[in-house]
């Protein structure tokens, strides 16, 4: 069902993957969409009054409503644009793919965050964290229920792959910044292939943020926080 | 509706509020199924198989094919069983979007700040945890009446979603404001959860499978002695 393009909105920030995640999902379903760009520190009022809970981008404003929480947002837009899917049909694949963004939120993310934010022997057991997370990624796309698909949403770009995808380049990001090894392509050649071919996509170029820009924003954030200017890895978003 | 001897088992424990949540969907629904309790203490080689992952209950198998995660499972349920019992999920999508939201506010700040009660060490400490599950459900009570639309359950007329998410919750609820001596679920603070509180234990989906208080608390007890 078509929506005529005013009527889609998006409270987001330029660097935040939950952001991403749903101008992604928006332009794979060809939709138009009107976007504001929120201060981390400061959030607008509209911001307040669409996400009154958590104060968070992204907020999706759709018919005068708002939808916030990126992975429930991803649902919203599949389930209310129904051309091009990205969710298979079937219940028990749509249980699997939910399982991995729940992993992926839960357990992939936080550790990758923790890496960022912590030095020393905090910072080496959050690499080692991040790697174990990767090796049941990785098992999974070599032997597991991805086994020899292109995407985890098989030919196409899925759920799963936009929950991933976004948020997968901080790991190039924080390697060169932190300097340390995250995602070594030898240790995880099919993950690290599919995420080169996640980011070759037309569409995922046309969101993801260059890598300078995404550089200089970890370098400025890192340096705040190593001079205790800020105590959290930059502010998650929701 | 029957299901073929094996066809769907759930691994579980009867304290968890996670299994529990599994249990009523599947009761909703009319699915026969096998429970399968773990021993406490230890983790059964079937689990380890189903959940490599987290290594956690609830596991639900239908045709050995394994669901982990409690919403996940109770999201499952309502997809794979479409046709037997009422909807658990709304039709509409921006319903279903609050359905999904709530459920991960109700697991994100209620559940800790229900736990951080039981987990206190100081009386400052507990007043806090108190107060935020206090402000917790404060927002849940006006999402109550939003969802509900005057009906019995956030779902409407039946058991739904945000239900069995929040609903998994209260036999532990119980046991803390027993051992907390509070009301969590307090009539004057938030009298429409109040009610549904009791008009969700004792539904028919719900009551043969939620916990009683007095064996949690034993078992809460036996816990804090480990």
């Amino acid at each position: 069902m078509d929506q005529p393009p005013s009527s889609v909105k998006l409270l987001g920030s330029w660097a935040d993957s939950h952001t991403h995640r749903v101008q992604l999902a928006l332009k794979l379903k060809g939709l138009e969409f009107e976007y504001q760009e929120e201060d981390f520190i400061n959030p607008s009022p509209a911001l307040l009054l669409h996400n009154p809970v958590y104060k968070k981008v992204p907020a999706l404003l759709h018919g005068g409503r708002s939808i916030v929480e990126s992975v429930v947002i991803l649902q919203y837009i599949d389930e209310t644009w129904t051309d091009n899917p990205i969710m298979p049909a079937d219940p028990s694949e749509r249980a699997v793919i939910r399982f991995w963004c729940h992993f992926t939120d839960d357990k992939l993310a936080p550790a990758v965050g923790l890496v960022f934010s912590s030095s020393g022997e905090g910072q080496k057991a959050a690499v080692d964290q991040v790697h174990e997370n990767l090796k049941l990624l990785e098992r999974e796309l070599k032997d597991g229920a991805f086994k020899g698909r292109r995407f985890f949403g098989g030919d196409k770009i899925g759920l799963l792959d936009i929950v991933l995808g976004c948020g997968s380049y901080w790991l190039a990001v924080f390697e060169e910044v932190m300097e340390v090894k995250l995602i070594d392509p030898e240790s995880f050649p099919v993950f690290h292939a599919w995420l080169r071919d996640f980011e070759e996509q037309q569409e995922v170029k046309e969101t993801i943020p260059a890598i300078d820009r995404l550089l200089e924003y970890a370098r400025g954030i890192r340096q705040m926080m190593l001079s205790g200017s800020i105590n959290n890895a930059a502010a998650s978003s929701g | 509706m029957a299901a073929a001897a094996g066809e769907v088992r759930l691994i579980g424990g009867w304290p968890s509020p996670f299994v529990l949540r599994a249990r009523v969907a599947l009761n909703l629904k009319g699915v026969e199924y096998e429970f399968l309790q773990e021993k406490f203490g230890e983790k059964s080689e079937l689990l380890l198989r189903s959940n490599p992952v987290y290594k956690k209950v609830p596991v639900l198998l239908h045709h050995d094919k394994p669901v982990c995660e409690s919403m996940i499972i109770v999201e499952y349920v309502d997809a794979a069983w479409a046709k037997s019992g009422q909807a658990i999920l709304p039709a509409d999508p921006y319903e279903r979007a609050l359905h999904r939201f709530w459920a991960v506010y109700i697991d994100d700040k209620w559940f800790p700040s229900m736990f951080g009660i039981a987990k206190a060490q100081t009386e400052e400490a507990k007043a806090e945890s108190v107060e935020q599950a206090w402000a917790a459900l404060k927002l849940l009570e006006e999402a109550f009446e939003k969802l509900s639309k005057g009906k019995a359950f956030f779902g409407g007329g039946t058991i739904g979603y945000v239900d069995i998410a929040l609903g998994a919750y209260l036999g532990w609820a119980k046991v803390i404001e027993q051992m907390a001596g509070l009301k969590l679920f307090d009539e004057e603070k938030t009298p429409l959860l109040a009610v549904w509180a009791e008009r969700f234990c004792a539904h028919e989906a719900v009551k043969e499978v939620m916990p009683e208080t007095e064996k949690l608390m034993e078992f809460a007890k036996m816990l804090r002695g480990k």
